[in-house]
């Protein structure tokens, strides 16, 4: 099967020429197609922001929800037909702020879909405000003096609720990105992709650079049996699983 | 002490705290009523709270058929301290006391029947068989024999063990020698006719039915998140769904449940979500979504008094507007069952009639109509069918398909070759994204015509009474059995009951049955007169007087009568 098999004739992208978007969006036809997904068993779920467009540009069965909310049609619809591949794509102020109690309590659930976050730590669409995963004393129109909470690590709170499968990748890694969402989309269960992204509009600080510069690799990617050396891992601010 | 002789109709209160088994007492009750071929309806009130407080239970027998709360009190049970403070006003001097001699060591009055309630219950192995005493007393007032009696307690108590079975029989029979020594006095008799055809009948509640009506409309799906008045009908559908292949999840909050109903419906499960008050307005975002991305969905509203908390656990009809409106113009409709018929055939069509026009449907109840058990003698079932208003797509599907009625065919994931794109967002006929001014406009006419189908298809009120009326009453809703006994105690011709029991969008024949009359008067359980203002809106129709009770409790018999009465005197 060819990823091209997952284009949408005539799609007006919406997104800005250099957005960390368009790798996850090319990355995740090549997946599909290496995976042999039929795109009639395939369905996508989203909510609101850049990341929620996503499926406007991948042929399938697309199911583009509220702000926040993706993760709760997400898990009926796997619920409700078992053959159906159900991938939900989400930012980190759709799905860490908007959608945080879903986040939460999709995980304990454990019902079998992917969940891939496009995690920029800044809003795109409402024009550079910061998210949960801004990280401090970055200034915005909104936090004019900077900001002052600590981001929202979502790798730590996913593995303190036992998600049965947690990474985390960037947009700049291409080949990591893949092997991350191919185990991710096979695994049988709740599987949680958080994807580094630059924002080259609005988000000056957390560039392609700076994320090159700041993350490395987990070597023991599949060992489950250091759950807590992962779960340290996570507390420093920056890295890949 | 006088005497007091019943023979067509009984209003027995039942009143206790929290935590003591009033509820038991009513289910075992009603049942042997209805067993012992009475006609038999129970209101009941209660707190927010899970003990202590004051709680009670209206169980009426009557020689015919009833489906409403009278104020008046025959015989009041009062198994707690409070009970006659709690019910001051309901009691009158025709009104009997029956209690424990400590609980009513204070009360003053002559009609008033001391038991050793406790005592006997302590003899038997506890407190706990209080309460099944009492409804031993009352069941011998009411001369039902003593094995349906015992029928009713074993099929209650059976599940917990033999020990507690034996207590609850032995308590059974205490309270059927209180009874006896009662009637012995000659203080009171009941003497309402029997029937035995009755036995045989159906009793049910507001909740239950309703919950029937969605299996038989084909629910599949339900999730919800716990709250008065709407958790029974969550507790039905979790009890029964695994015999229906329905899948039940309690969700994290009302957003959830509300879109994971939509997810379910998109994805072929007709599905169903269940709240009440501030619940409901937590799922507003939701509506707008099922409404935009036109997928089906059965909506539950157990109304009661808000804003925000309000009064939990009490009854009101104040939540129309708020189902009524919403962010955004496309058509709905709501269903405000009155009776448990209507409850039945109502939900059951809210399924085919959500499905066939891809919107949310409204099925408005409250806490009154939801705990209201009365005898029924069937539910007619050969109209009901499910309807299949699913297509199988293919290569060319559009979700959004621009057509002449506005329904674009809906096809489901996996069935067919087309693949279904929703959106929430204005979007083009394949449900991606669009901001194009003429698409927009042809997207919102499409959705605003489907109305004219949801019209032609909209439930007529009903009309009750004499059809050469000069007063018309009007009613929407749980409000129908109180009307319809206060008409019926009016005996009067020239008065008729307009009920309502779909409130949006009405249906045409309205205005002419308004403009037929001289003078009309609307009883709504609210303070705005949703209803009534809805009317005017719809047909510039003016009630002339808006009779409104928002004091959490349902109106009475008595008081729909005396308002009727007072206000046939003005002209």
């Amino acid at each position: 099967m060819k990823p091209e098999v997952f284009d949408v004739e005539n799609a007006d992208i919406a997104w800005c020429s250099g957005c960390g978007n368009f790798s996850i969006l090319s990355t995740l036809k090549i997946v599909l197609a290496e995976l042999e997904i039929d795109a009639r068993e395939l369905v996508l779920v989203s909510g609101i922001g850049q990341a929620g467009k996503l499926p406007h540009f991948l042929k399938s069965h697309t199911y583009n929800s509220l702000h926040g909310r993706s993760l709760s049609p997400a898990t009926a619809i796997k619920a409700v037909n078992k053959d159906l591949k159900v991938i939900v794509t989400s930012g980190d102020g759709d799905m860490y702020g908007e959608g945080g109690n879903h986040f939460m309590h999709t995980i304990r659930r454990n019902p079998d879909i992917t969940c891939i976050v496009h995690n920029n730590m800044v809003y795109g669409l409402t024009k550079g405000q910061a998210s949960p995963t801004t990280l401090r004393g970055m200034r915005t129109s909104f936090q004019v003096e900077g900001v002052s909470e600590e981001p929202f690590n979502p790798l730590v709170v996913a593995l303190a609720l036992d998600a049965s499968f947690v990474a985390r990748t960037f947009s700049g890694d291409i080949e990591h990105m893949k092997e991350t969402f191919k185990s991710a989309i096979n695994h049988k269960g709740f599987s949680l992709v958080d994807v580094f992204q630059p924002c080259v509009t609005f988000n000056k600080i957390n560039t392609y650079q700076w994320f090159k510069e700041n993350t490395y690799h987990l070597e023991d990617f599949h060992d489950p049996t250091i759950k807590m050396k992962h779960l340290r891992e996570s507390w420093k601010k920056i890295n890949i699983l | 002490m006088s005497e007091f002789l019943f023979q067509e109709d009984v209003s027995i209160v039942l009143c206790g705290e929290a935590g003591q088994g009033i509820q038991t007492i009513e289910s075992i009750l009603i049942q042997s009523v209805k067993l012992g071929g009475h006609h038999v309806c129970s209101t009941k009130e209660y707190m927010s709270r899970v003990r202590g407080g004051e709680n009670s239970t209206e169980i009426r027998v009557s020689s015919k058929r009833i489906c409403a709360y009278v104020n008046r009190i025959d015989i009041l049970i009062a198994i707690s301290k409070g009970a006659i403070y709690h019910l001051k006003e309901r009691i009158s001097n025709d009104t009997i006391i029956i209690g424990d001699d400590e609980t009513l060591k204070l009360v003053e009055k002559e009609d008033v029947i001391k038991i050793p309630f406790l005592k006997t219950a302590e003899y038997i192995g506890g407190p706990i068989f209080a309460n099944v005493i009492a409804a031993g007393v009352i069941s011998r007032i009411l001369n039902i024999d003593k094995e349906i009696f015992n029928e009713c307690i074993t099929a209650m108590f059976e599940r917990k063990g033999e020990k507690i079975l034996k207590g609850d029989l032995k308590a059974g029979e205490e309270g059927y020698k209180v009874g006896e020594n009662i009637l012995k006095s000659g203080k009171i008799k009941i003497e309402i006719e029997k029937n035995p055809k009755i036995r045989d009948e159906l009793l049910l509640d507001g909740t239950e039915v309703v919950g029937m009506g969605c299996i038989a409309g084909g629910c599949r799906f339900m999730a919800s998140y716990p709250m008065t008045p709407s958790s029974t009908l969550q507790v039905f559908i979790a009890k029964y769904g695994g015999e229906f292949d329905i899948i039940f999840e309690q969700s994290e909050d009302e957003i959830a449940a509300i879109n994971m109903g939509i997810g379910a419906f998109y994805a072929g499960a007709r599905a169903l979500v269940a709240t009440s008050g501030s619940g409901f307005a937590l799922m507003e975002e939701g509506v707008g979504l099922s409404r935009i991305n036109e997928t089906p969905l059965v909506i539950y509203v157990g109304q009661r008094p808000g804003p925000a908390v309000g009064l939990p656990t009490r009854t009101s009809q104040e939540d129309l507007d708020l189902t009524l409106y919403g962010h955004g113009e496309t058509p709905k409709i709501i269903f405000a069952p009155g009776n448990l018929e209507d409850a039945f055939h109502l939900s059951q069509r809210a399924f085919n009639i959500a499905d066939k026009y891809q919107i949310p449907v409204f099925i408005l109840s409250d806490q009154y109509f939801a705990d209201i058990y009365y005898n029924l003698p069937s539910i007619y079932l050969k109209s009901v069918e499910i309807e299949h208003h699913i297509v199988k797509t293919d290569e060319n599907y559009k979700r959004y398909e621009l057509t002449d009625d506005g329904i674009s065919p809906r096809g489901i994931p996996g069935f067919g070759d087309g693949l279904v794109v929703v959106d929430p967002h204005e979007h083009d006929e394949e449900g991606h994204i669009t901001e194009d001014q003429n698409l927009r406009t042809k997207m919102v006419e499409k959705r605003i015509k489907k109305l004219d189908g949801i019209k032609k298809d909209s439930i007529p009120p009903e009309l009750i009474g004499s059809i050469d009326y000069s007063i018309l009453v009007v009613g929407w809703g749980s409000t129908y059995g109180i009307i319809k006994e206060a008409l019926d105690n009016l005996k009067r011709e020239d008065i008729a009951f307009l009920y309502f029991k779909q409130v949006y969008p009405l249906h045409d024949s309205t205005k002419k049955y308004l403009d037929k009359a001289n003078k009309t008067i609307i009883f709504e359980n609210n303070v705005e007169s949703q209803f009534a203002n809805l009317i005017k809106l719809q047909t510039d129709f003016i009630i002339d007087k808006n009779v409104l009770k928002y004091n959490g409790r349902p109106f009475s018999v008595e008081e729909v009568t005396e308002s009727l009465k007072s206000f046939m005197e003005v002209f």
